[in-house]
């Protein structure tokens, strides 16, 4: 008679089981290597490495592995793995004009110098299914660049910088504060806005600077650089008090200049909206600009009326380890406030009724 | 990589002393929300991940711990949540209230009075009383700092002039120490007395929110309400048709297609216990 609604060790072991068979798959088809997605899903890690705020494309692979794919659920697990780890020091800014270029290119300058650099790309790709692919076919080798491109190239930004046309970012030296360590409040300062920008969740943040497109908070970009490559990350250990190299990390950097008409205390010039990513990540990289200088709609005595240019809005949404999580915690019961609530409404409508038959009583 | 590669309690020293100073903060200032640095955990944010870290970080190896939520011991999240400390932390794990000295909970307390020594850890799903009325929480900020609550109150009256009564029925809002409102979590209001002057020390942890307050132990914790409309909480008015419990917090099962209603307590424990003497009897 009485049907259980609850659950149970047993009934969750099960869960578990099956989950794990249903990711297996086929067991007639040999296992995916969790090499095999660092090498040839390496944009899907980049994803996860961004979003996890864990530069580790192994444990991300493996997170993708486990996730059958889902690289929300994936930049998840590896979120949740970063909180065991203890911090032992931080790095030194990293240099992205000191950038080993991938691809490097430029929307405003027909031409530059360093010169535009395509690179890796699905930017000139036709968007037709290559069949070839069904039947593994390896690709021609990929031709090198001749002569190498320089080691160290000015970002396409300095020339408009030089010129003071560009709006020089102030910098007060404090440290900035770490947005994994310190909660986030209000008002944000841009360096916490960016961390957080630079985790949130690719979709959401896209969509943000897409809408800053369409009228709401308009920002005239220009995508003035687009660069991608590997940066060497330094520290300066304490005994040692000198940087030392402990790597190489790759990373997408966006640089947006935007028309500004000026305002009381600034002449007209160009601003800059800034998106730093791990990983080859363009269009987490150009959403972020977007939104980043959006919300600089308060410092640059802009009115505030759009979405994007509400920084509790835009930073409180960003974050899909936390939207997701809370979205489908509506699966956890509720019974017990169910319950107060049938009461409630119960109660409600039978005082109601009640009312309406007085009423009735009384008009008849 | 090994589960045996994690801390004690799964979070780093670090962490975990960060979480007792925002805790120590908490019971100094009863009800004022702490905001913290809260990290993800290996549980979906919503899911208890505050009452994770707060677990993880008042817990010791001598401790005895017990989830629930809504009330049970073997609802999904509560079984998980503790299978996770036993995992993480080898801790001996109970069902019984008084063996307890730690109590993670979600949306209940349990109907079994709390002692001394004993610690309830509450899930917490949005810390912030005033929010369904100001959205921005650096505005909310402002109004508890000023313990500018006129707004709640208006939302109290508004329900009373548009229906006749207050129509809150759970995430009752409580003033504490006669000066923060606070959110006593989704607990029935049914459960807010429970807190008033209690003994034990209640923690509240918002994971996904990152903030951390606490109701010290013998504080006055009283329901909004208005001399003319007192508090009243809700409950079915119904016997447990296991244990023939009418005191406790009832959860409605439907037991067929006719809409047949029948009611159990929603505190496992307490219910079980009941059963079994009974059945001794």
């Amino acid at each position: 008679m009485y049907v259980s609604v609850k659950g149970g060790e047993a009934a969750i072991e099960a869960s578990r089981a099956v989950l794990a068979d249903t990711r297996r798959g086929d067991r007639a088809l040999p296992q995916i290597a969790v090499a095999q997605i660092a090498e040839q899903l390496g944009l899907a890690v980049d994803r996860v490495i961004g979003e996890a705020s864990l530069y580790d494309r192994e444990l991300a692979a493996l997170a993708i592995k486990q996730a059958q794919g889902d690289l929300q659920e994936a930049a998840f697990l590896l979120r949740a793995f970063r909180s065991t780890l203890p911090r032992f020091c931080a790095s030194l800014p990293i240099d992205t004009t000191r950038m080993t270029l991938a691809r490097r290119i430029c929307a405003t300058h027909k031409d530059l110098p360093g010169g535009q650099i395509l690179g890796p790309t699905y930017d000139y790709t036709h968007r037709l299914l290559e069949f070839g692919l069904l039947a593994d076919e390896e690709p021609p080798p990929a031709p090198q660049a001749d002569p190498p491109v320089a080691a160290e190239l000015p970002r396409a930004t300095a020339a408009l910088e030089a010129e003071g046309l560009l709006r020089r970012e102030p910098d007060d030296n404090s440290p900035p504060p770490d947005l994994t360590r310190e909660p986030l409040s209000f008002p944000a300062p841009r360096a916490l806005r960016l961390q957080a920008l630079a985790r949130g969740d690719e979709g959401f943040v896209l969509a943000m600077g897409y809408s800053t497109q369409r009228g709401y908070g308009n920002t005239h970009p220009f995508a003035a650089e687009i660069r991608y490559g590997t940066v060497t990350v330094e520290i300066v250990p304490e005994e040692l008090g000198f940087p030392v190299e402990i790597g190489d990390i790759a990373v997408t950097e966006c640089q947006m200049v935007n028309q500004f008409r000026g305002s009381k205390t600034e002449p007209p010039q160009f601003t800059r909206g800034y998106g730093l990513v791990f990983g080859h990540a363009e269009r987490r990289a150009m959403g972020m600009a977007l939104v980043d200088r959006a919300l600089q709609a308060r410092e640059l005595g802009e009115d505030v009326v759009a979405p994007v240019q509400d920084e509790e809005f835009v930073l409180s949404h960003a974050d899909h380890v936390e939207a997701s999580g809370f979205v489908q915690h509506l699966k956890l019961p509720h019974y017990v406030d169910f319950q107060s609530e049938l009461e409630l409404i119960r109660t409600l409508r039978a005082e109601a009724r009640n009312q309406a038959d007085t009423l009735r009583e009384a008009a008849e | 990589m090994t589960v045996q590669s994690y801390t004690f309690a799964y979070l780093d020293e670090q962490t975990k002393r960060e979480i007792r100073r925002a805790l120590l903060k908490a019971l100094a200032i009863p009800g004022h929300q702490i905001p913290f640095a809260s990290r993800e955990m290996p549980l979906a944010r919503g899911w208890g991940t505050s009452g994770l870290q707060v677990t993880a970080a008042v817990l010791g190896r001598g401790d005895v711990l017990k989830v629930i939520d809504q009330g049970a011991d073997d609802t999904t999240n509560a079984v998980s949540i503790r299978q996770f400390f036993a995992r993480v932390a080898g801790v001996r794990t109970t069902t019984r209230t008084e063996e307890a000295t730690i109590i993670q909970t979600r949306h209940r307390i349990p109907e079994m009075p709390l002692r001394r020594g004993q610690i309830m850890v509450y899930q917490v799903p949005q810390p912030e009383p005033l929010w369904r009325l100001e959205p921005s929480r650096a505005e909310t900020r402002r109004l508890h700092a000023l313990a500018e609550y006129g707004i709640m109150h208006v939302k109290l009256y508004e329900d009373i002039a548009r229906h006749g009564r207050i129509t809150l029925a759970y995430d009752y809002p409580v003033l504490v120490h006669g000066r923060y409102v606070m959110s006593p979590s989704p607990i029935p209001a049914f459960d807010n007395p429970k807190l008033h002057r209690s003994a034990a020390i209640h923690l509240f942890g918002a994971g996904r929110e990152k903030r951390i307050y606490a109701v010290p132990p013998h504080t006055d914790v009283v329901p909004l309400a208005f001399e003319d409309h007192p508090f009243r909480p809700w409950k079915a008015d119904a016997a447990c048709m296991l244990c023939g419990a009418t005191e406790s917090y009832l959860d409605e099962i439907l037991v067929d297609d006719h809409g047949t209603r029948r009611y159990l307590c929603s505190d496992t424990d307490f219910c079980e216990r009941r059963h079994t003497s009974r059945q001794a009897q």
